[in-house]
């Protein structure tokens, strides 16, 4: 028998980008808040800048709890299943915002309203066959304040391009407007990126510096970015990647309200036979709990949100917790960011420093900033450069077909060329599809005995046209810099990513979704969700910042509605 | 990888200019005169310190190996200078220890396709048949022999050499890179804290620095010990 704990107001499952900032208005509300994540704390001591730890045996995600629990994945329902060795995903307080890029982008008024937009514009004949896309429950203008709120809040660093619909041509001219600048300026350019970006000019297109949680000048009493290299995969040895382990959990914890409880492993979300959850079962070392709640919001992750509610099944929910109308694990996709291209110059880069946050972007072909009459697709893709060099990833550079891989001649091309190298990321709309889903593998268990998620996807015609478009727009822009080779990267599967959206559907009909309009479960009344598994489309852009937004959104609503939800 | 024999291109362009001559001027077993056809002269060796996990025998195996993916030639140090086989073996006995049985199998059937298609066992080969060996194992050609490779020998080739890549570019702390050889060969400037802005300004890199991470006292040491977790994406 489980331990039973004294109850809380609002239980937080996992404590990462989306539930790490959702603790900070409960707290601040005055609600008793009890965070659990399975991963522990770390220190910018843990933080040093390794190549072979951080990215080559894959520290921070070594032995983890989520390493237990990678996803399968098959093509189709008749296609063979595999599993991947690893999870990119960590366990940790902060979770993967510790290692993530930082990337902080707003999705644009496209990508709310990708039907009705689309229908408007070229007919409903242009609708890709078997997508599920819906129009979200609101647009963009309903996030803005939310978006601003977690920019200012944990610390976003960009260049605006549209305030209140006055253009900045130094920023994202296509950006839909924003009530006020980033509250830092932009991470700094670098010779290679002046180069690009001229070169981008030069096309007649409009390069602009990306928005990043990474401080490019002090903030909040941290320090500013060190530009030191070793940004990706590896946390921040000065504190200046805006994880919430160092921004939010720690200024909720301040309040005396937020308890962090860690190496917690959640197996169940409880509810009674009235359907309204309870608490929250979980197991830390070898011993269970029972922790009640008024209120659980499920901040795990796109893959474990669907997973633990589909392993809580009860007389109210035969099939899993919020799934009566069988939408738990629907509409999944994971973005479409493979299809990279990467070039070789004639000259060196001096690309070994910086960080994949610092770079230049290019937003002329995405979502819908370009006349889609002539396509055969819908949406688009952002062009980002950046460089993410260290010594064993650059000696192991792709080659141009001009040398095999190890020997004489090798060695002195990558003496000649490992500072000469760039790899574009290509991050493209994707859509969810009739066909494409999670549920549980009726094989794989994790060391408890549970069933790991199981991924049933694969792109189709319209992931497949936009990144054949976007690789020759990228290939444009190379060349127009100086690059004397191309080489261009497949597009890959819909496998394990860390751009995974859907499972837990944000939506008016209950029908077709999990949660509504403000993330709460169509069918629990007390059940709220956290993280892109709400969303319902990708756009072209990390979903970080606005999981981060839809998820303050969500805690902010339940503070409102308090005794409506909770009572 | 794809399985294919290698070619004449492949062992010429793996040889370099010098196994070039024996290779166009007739059979590779045949021309004992030239250079690359004879056996190899046993180049001098830093001193091996004790080893934790590998055999002699495989550790002699690895050397030449290492030898050949990233030679000692006119463009500097290679593999061998940067002890890319300590740091292998260290990492065999503590961190990489769950791929230990990998070579153990992977070196059996190896020197089982050497006996079996040069007629005896890889170290008494001469360079040029190395060369070829090795890229009999790389292409995957090598598994159809049935001499025991787990999976493909393409799968076996890639851990070898995944390794010495680790062993010559990655952070000294691990046994490697000595006297940052690796580091010196492509041109990385070093493992810095923080970089200036004038740092990143020209399309020159700064001057190199020379230490490991773990130099400065900033950093937990006891973490280099992290076992692998197999994931290969970032989370971009």
């Amino acid at each position: 028998m489980p331990t039973n704990l004294p109850g809380t107001d609002v239980v937080v499952i996992g404590l990462g980008a989306a539930g790490g900032v959702a603790v900070l208005p409960l707290a601040e509300a005055g609600m008793d808040v009890v965070g659990l994540e399975a991963g522990t704390w770390l220190t910018n001591k843990d933080f040093a800048p390794d190549e072979i730890r951080n990215n080559v045996r894959d520290w921070p995600m070594a032995v983890q709890k989520c390493n237990h629990e990678v996803p399968t994945h098959r093509l189709n329902a008749k296609a063979p299943t595999t599993r991947a060795a690893g999870h990119v995903m960590m366990n940790g307080v902060g979770g993967t915002a510790l290692h993530y890029w930082a990337q902080s982008w707003r999705l644009s008024h496209f990508d709310f309203r990708t039907v009705s937009e689309t229908v408007k514009r070229y007919g409903r004949s242009r609708f890709p066959a078997g997508s599920t896309v819906e129009d979200w429950p609101f647009g963009y203008d309903e996030l803005e304040p939310f978006y601003d709120r977690i920019e200012h809040e944990i610390g976003v660093s960009g260049q605006a391009g549209n305030i209140l619909g006055t253009i900045d041509q130094r920023g994202n001219i296509f950006e839909a407007p924003r009530a006020r600048a980033y509250p830092m300026p932009p991470l700094r350019s670098s010779g290679f990126l002046d180069r690009m970006t001229g070169a981008a000019k030069a096309l007649g297109w409009h390069p602009f510096p990306g928005p990043a949680a990474i401080n490019s000048e002090r903030y909040q009493g941290r320090l500013p970015c060190a530009y030191h290299g070793f940004c990706n995969r590896g946390g921040c040895h000065v504190d200046a990647k805006n994880s919430p382990n160092v921004t939010t959990i720690p200024r909720a914890q301040k309040t005396g309200r937020l308890k962090v409880v860690t190496e917690a492993h959640v197996t169940k979300i409880e509810c009674n036979d009235g359907g309204r959850v309870t608490g929250v079962t979980y197991v830390k070392g070898k011993e269970e709990f029972f922790q009640p709640a008024k209120a659980v919001l499920l901040a795990t992750y796109t893959y474990e949100n669907s997973r633990i509610l589909l392993l809580s099944t009860s007389k109210a929910y035969p099939k899993g917790l919020s799934n009566n109308h069988g939408q738990v694990g629907r509409h999944y996709f994971s973005h479409a960011t493979g299809a990279s291209v990467t070039a070789l110059f004639p000259f060196n880069l001096n690309a070994w420093y910086g960080l994949p946050a610092q770079g230049v972007a290019v937003d002329n072909w995405a979502d819908d900033n370009f006349d889609h009459g002539g396509l055969d697709f819908i949406g688009g893709g952002n062009l980002w450069v950046y460089s993410d060099r260290r010594p064993i990833g650059a000696a192991n550079m792709n080659t141009f077909g001009r040398t095999p891989g190890w020997g004489k001649q090798w060695k002195a091309f990558v003496k000649e060329n490992a500072d000469r190298v760039n790899t574009a990321y290509l991050q493209k709309s994707t859509l969810p599809y009739e066909d494409n889903f999670l549920d549980l593998d009726p094989v794989a268990k994790d060391p408890l005995g549970f069933p790991v998620c199981r991924i049933t996807a694969d792109y189709k015609d319209n992931e497949r046209r936009i990144a054949d478009f976007i690789q020759e727009k990228m290939e444009l822009w190379y060349r127009a810099a100086g690059a004397i080779d191309i080489v261009r990267g497949p597009l890959g599967t819909m496998g394990v990513n860390t751009h995974a959206y859907g499972g837990t559907r944000m939506g008016d009909n209950a029908e077709t979704n999990v949660v509504n309009r403000y993330g709460f479960s169509h069918e629990a009344p007390n059940l709220g969700v956290l993280g892109a598994s709400v969303m319902g489309t990708s756009g072209a852009h990390n979903p970080t910042l606005t999981a981060q937004a839809l998820a303050w959104r969500t805690a902010d609503h339940l503070v409102k509605q308090w005794k409506s939800i909770a009572e | 990888m794809a399985d294919r024999a290698p070619s004449r291109r492949d062992l010429f362009r793996i040889a370099g200019t010098a196994g070039a001559a024996s290779l166009v001027s007739g059979s590779v077993t045949e021309t004992p005169d030239a250079e690359a056809g004879q056996r190899p002269r046993s180049r001098p060796r830093p001193p091996r310190e004790p080893l934790k996990a590998l055999t002699a025998h495989e550790a002699d195996l690895l050397d030449r190996i290492a030898e050949l993916l990233i030679p000692s030639d006119e463009n500097g140090p290679g593999a061998t200078e940067a002890l890319a086989v300590r740091y292998i073996d260290r990492a065999l006995a503590g961190a990489l220890a769950e791929q230990r049985k990998a070579y153990t199998v992977g070196f059996e059937a190896f020197e089982r396709y050497a006996r079996q298609t040069r007629g005896g066992p890889f170290l008494s080969l001469t360079e040029t048949q190395q060369i070829s060996l090795l890229i009999d194992v790389e292409s995957g050609t090598a598994t159809g022999a049935n001499v025991g490779f787990e999976g493909s020998s393409a799968a076996f080739f890639g851990l070898v050499r995944g390794h010495v890549m680790q062993g010559t570019f990655g952070d000294p702390v691990y046994g490697g890179n000595e006297n940052f050889v690796g580091w010196d060969l492509i041109g990385y400037p070093g493992v810095r804290t923080t970089v200036s802005p004038a740092e990143q300004k020209l399309l020159t890199p700064p001057t190199p620095v020379r230490r490991s991470a773990y130099d400065t006292p900033m950093f937990n040491k006891a973490i280099v010990d992290v076992r692998p977790a197999g994931s290969d994406r970032d989370a971009d």
